[in-house]
């Protein structure tokens, strides 16, 4: 051992780890580190390995689209929602789309109905690909991540074969949709579930049941029910801590009559288990854990694959055109109109309110990853420096729609 | 439960302070002066009969008319409106809550109007009454952490007031 001239070594000698003197020390994570999943900041106050505060700071992302939405006629606003959670851009034209036809009180075609359940769906499944796929990524393991996008990229093209676009498709609009599906396209889309379902399996031994992921997310950031909804926590996170509640099934009439002859099970665990078909749960896992609200998602994958296929069948029979979009500038009768629909990401509520003209007055969006968020500094006092990438991604949430 | 029989709870308990605000409109609601909202949400909360444990979003909405020639036709005369959203998981029912506001308090330009804080009853207040403090210029009594959230702290002015001004310049970048 190298001795330094005038230090003593006995003064640094450790006789056991309890006895090192640790200090508070503040440490930045992001806003541009890769698990915050975009420009998030975390501000962690830790002791050694320990958390004992996590401050999230957001608004880097930050555009205005509720003052975006004073200036602009509903349809003009539709692609501002693409840009809220950009992962699911589907689901947010379908969320703002309804709100507008309850108060125009519009009621869209059969066709166009099953339409927009299909696409829907199917933006579904690609988002919590991404969220299943990152948060392998998260945990140190790159496989599943390009297997999921592998998945996604599949997803997206058949988007683009329907809107052109891959990322921000402005498809779903106020009375309708934008365009019809091209000829062979439900072939297509019917080929990519036959040829997707078993990888949800391989997913399953990749993240699910594999030991080491098991290790890094059951038992930790356990969200109760009580906190979960006093938080305002939607979608996967409240369902990952036992709460069966889904608003395709519980929501507002409005929104649940697009489902109306729809058959599907919320992903939730009912007496420790599962919708099947699906792998056991661990035993180490405790409800409302990482491992719950990320397994949800995998579960509400299979349970968006049902209602694609029954989608494509209702399609086929289903008569009539896919509706008319209603004119750029139409006038809207006066009124509010509060509307949530159930997201990827939880539940996105949008607000109108209208004075009769052909702009509104005031637009709201209340953010399903907004809530989500806000539960983390509960989630992460006293947990590990490290488990924070595990809490923050399954969480899933998503900086655009966060600061809209 | 209905929104009459919801409304005759609160006025059974609260008296005055609840007025029947438009039970008709698509989304029917109650009015709630604004010292007594935090009782009556924690009513809301507890009363086993109603057992409205998540609120889902406030919304402030700006009623002024900037253009003059418009403002003497406008339907409304000038102030603020706090719009809560509530639900019951339990009993599966909803309301819609509205608190009445003035723009300035005690009309001074600048004073923000004051209401007391939900956060205590429910935690996803936190968050939510500090981005319309951020944005729509409201103060909460009794807040733990009012700070600004989506813009910067030294952001100057509430963007969603409707006679908010874009500043020129922020920090050396053109805003205008």
């Amino acid at each position: 051992m190298n001795v330094i001239p005038g230090v003593d070594p006995e003064d640094f000698s450790v006789t056991s780890e309890t006895e090192v003197r640790t200090e508070e020390l503040l440490i930045n994570m992001g806003p541009q580190h890769p698990s915050t999943h975009g420009v998030l900041r975390v501000v962690l106050r830790t002791d050694g390995e320990l958390v004992l505060e996590a401050i999230p700071h957001i608004g880097y992302l930050h555009r205005c689209a509720e003052k975006i939405g004073e200036k602009v006629t509903p349809r003009q606003f539709i692609p501002y929602t693409d840009r809220m959670d950009y992962l699911a851009g589907m689901n947010m034209n379908l969320g703002w789309a309804l709100t507008v036809e309850k108060l125009l009180g519009l009621e869209v075609p059969e066709k166009a109905r099953h339409l927009r359940v299909l696409i829907v769906e199917l933006n579904r499944i690609a988002s919590h690909l991404v969220a299943a796929g990152t948060y392998g990524l998260d945990l140190g393991s790159f496989t599943p991540f390009v297997y999921c996008f592998r998945e996604r990229e599949k997803i997206l093209n058949l988007f683009e074969a329907v809107c052109g676009a891959r990322l921000t498709y402005s498809y779903i609009t106020v009375g309708g949709l934008m365009a019809d599906l091209p000829s062979g396209w439900l072939d297509q889309c019917e080929a990519f579930l036959d040829q997707f379902e078993p990888v949800i399996d391989d997913l399953h031994d990749l993240l699910s049941v594999n030991h080491i992921f098991v290790k890094r997310t059951a038992g930790v950031g356990v969200l109760s029910r009580e906190l979960a909804v006093d938080y305002g926590c939607t979608g996967p996170v409240l369902r990952g801590s036992g709460v069966d509640w889904d608003l395709r099934r519980d929501g507002d009439p409005f929104y649940t009559r697009m489902y109306r002859d729809y058959d599907f099970e919320v992903a939730v665990c009912r007496d420790g288990k599962y919708p099947q078909p699906s792998p056991p749960v661990p035993t180490e896992a405790v409800l409302g854990d990482c491992w719950h609200r990320f397994f949800v998602r995998m579960v509400e994958v299979v349970q968006s694959v049902r209602l694609v296929r029954q989608a494509i069948e209702k399609y086929r029979l289903a008569e009539g055109d896919i509706g008319q979009p209603i004119k750029l500038n139409q006038k809207l009768p006066p009124g509010e109109v509060y509307l949530e629909t159930e997201c990827p990401k939880g539940q996105m509520g949008f607000m109108i309110v209208s004075l009769g003209e052909a702009i509104p007055w005031r637009v709201r969006a209340r953010s399903s990853s907004f809530c989500n968020l806000s539960v983390l500094p509960e989630l992460c006092r006293g947990c590990l420096v490290a488990d924070v990438p595990a809490i923050v991604g399954s969480l899933d949430i998503v900086l655009g729609e966060v600061d809209r | 439960m209905s929104i009459e029989e919801i409304f005759q709870h609160l006025q059974e308990k609260f008296g005055e302070a609840v007025r029947p605000g438009d039970f008709t409109s698509i989304d029917p609601w109650i009015e709630v002066g604004p010292e007594a909202i935090a009782d009556v949400c924690r009513f809301l909360r507890d009363n086993p009969a109603l057992r409205f444990e998540m609120l889902h979003c406030i919304t402030a909405v700006d009623y002024l008319e900037v253009d003059e020639k418009k403002a003497a036709k406008a339907s409304f005369v000038p102030h603020l409106e706090l719009i809560y959203h509530l639900s019951s998981l339990t009993l599966r029912h909803r309301v819609t809550l509205k608190v009445m506001l003035p723009r300035w308090r005690d009309d001074h330009p600048g004073q923000l109007p004051r209401v007391p804080t939900v956060s205590n009853v429910w935690k996803t207040a936190l968050w939510h009454e500090r981005e319309v403090y951020d944005l729509s210029g409201v103060e909460f009594v009794g807040h733990p952490d009012l700070r600004r959230i989506l813009c910067p702290e030294d952001w100057v002015g509430h963007p969603l007031r409707k006679d908010y001004q874009m500043p020129i310049e922020y920090h050396g970048i053109r805003a205008r």
